[in-house]
């Protein structure tokens, strides 16, 4: 209730343009995504704290203000990945403006005990060095896959391991409710199409 | 199956002396390798195998990596499932892609970074259906970490 009435008195404050923002992502309208899920109803990720690679923490509510694109992978990820990744490079080339500044991406590793902060700051950048990579203890991992229901385990591999692992995208509106799902199969240009959809209205 | 009784696979050998291991061959095209950053332990190393006749590739070794596997790679649903393979079947005369999608050799135990640009010697044995080994030697391509991974391929070209 305390939240809702901030977030009133903020929206209040912004003025009649910030109350049609309001009206235009109330979830019951529903957006219309093409191609994503519609994700409005659904609760996932809120309560993440994690360490960028310069060792800041990070929640959620670090990344208000701009629409986060957040999925999970490991650097020795051979697939799914770098496409993710390589996918993202072309969604944010795709956007223009005001739009492109809003677009965060945020890559949050699965094996923290082999990327390093310094390999995951340096796989991400060489993608895109606007691209945020999350790390945490194995037990902090663990909780946040948790809270984004994302799957993952271990598999041996040799005298190593690979890992298998969920593949979706979640975006989240510049107020940091989950507003969309992408599959992993989904191209570059069907992303872009939903993700505008999204920030024309919130 | 590998229950093939050894003794008929080496007296098919014998009848058909040298000539047989000249027979089997496996052509390489298109082998390349994702391009490390630094500390990074492991990359992917992606290709096209065509064997002359039935055919699987039973093992990779490489100089840049202390352990080489192949790894399969599937989608089920949105969970993408990683295992590594003893062997992959290349029957005669039909490409068999190696890429991000699929079947795909690991190149673990990374001794140094691997640059965009280098070449990464890869030893591919190859084993025909009569148990006849083959070593193929191949210089693979480095690319860019970011380069395609095959599926905005598949869509967009």
């Amino acid at each position: 209730m305390t939240d809702l009435l901030t977030r009133r008195a903020v929206v209040a404050g912004m003025g009649v343009l910030g109350l049609g923002l309001l009206a235009g992502c109330n979830p019951a309208r529903g957006l219309d995504f093409k191609y994503g899920k519609n994700m409005s109803n659904e609760i996932l990720g809120r309560k993440f704290k994690l360490k960028d690679t310069q060792g800041n923490e990070r929640s959620l509510s670090s990344f208000y203000g701009s629409m986060p694109m957040i999925f999970f992978g490991f650097t020795q990820c051979p697939a799914v990945c770098p496409t993710a990744l390589a996918r993202a490079v072309q969604i944010r080339n795709m956007l223009k403006g005001r739009d492109r500044e809003l677009f965060q991406v945020v890559f949050i590793t699965l094996d923290p005990e082999r990327d390093t902060p310094e390999v995951l700051d340096a796989y991400v950048k060489a993608f895109d060095p606007s691209f945020t990579a999350l790390t945490g203890t194995p037990e902090e991992i663990d909780a946040v896959a948790r809270e984004f229901k994302v799957f993952y385990e271990k598999v041996p591999a040799g005298d190593t391991y690979t890992i298998s692992h969920s593949s979706t995208s979640y975006v989240y509106d510049t107020r940091g409710t989950l507003r969309l799902s992408l599959g992993h199969s989904l191209n570059a240009k069907e992303c872009t199409e939903d993700l505008l959809t999204l920030m024309e209205i919130c | 199956m590998s229950m093939q009784p050894i003794k008929r696979a080496l007296a098919a050998v014998a009848l058909c002396g040298l000539a047989l291991p000249a027979l089997a061959q496996t052509t390489v095209s298109d082998a390349w390798v994702r391009a490390s950053v630094p500390q990074q332990q492991a990359t992917g190393a992606f290709m096209t195998l065509t064997a002359s006749s039935d055919s699987k590739l039973v093992s990779v070794a490489s100089p840049v990596a202390k352990t080489v596997q192949v790894h399969e790679m599937t989608m089920k649903g949105d969970v993408m499932g990683m295992r590594e393979v003893k062997s992959v079947d290349l029957p005669a005369g039909k490409p068999v892609t190696l890429d991000p999608n699929g079947y795909h050799v690991m190149l673990i135990g990374l001794g140094q970074q691997v640059k965009e640009g280098d070449h990464v010697p890869l030893t591919l044995t190859i084993e025909d259906a009569k148990g006849a080994k083959e070593t193929v030697q191949v210089e693979a391509e480095v690319r860019a970490l970011t380069a395609g991974a095959g599926h905005d391929h598949a869509h967009q070209h």
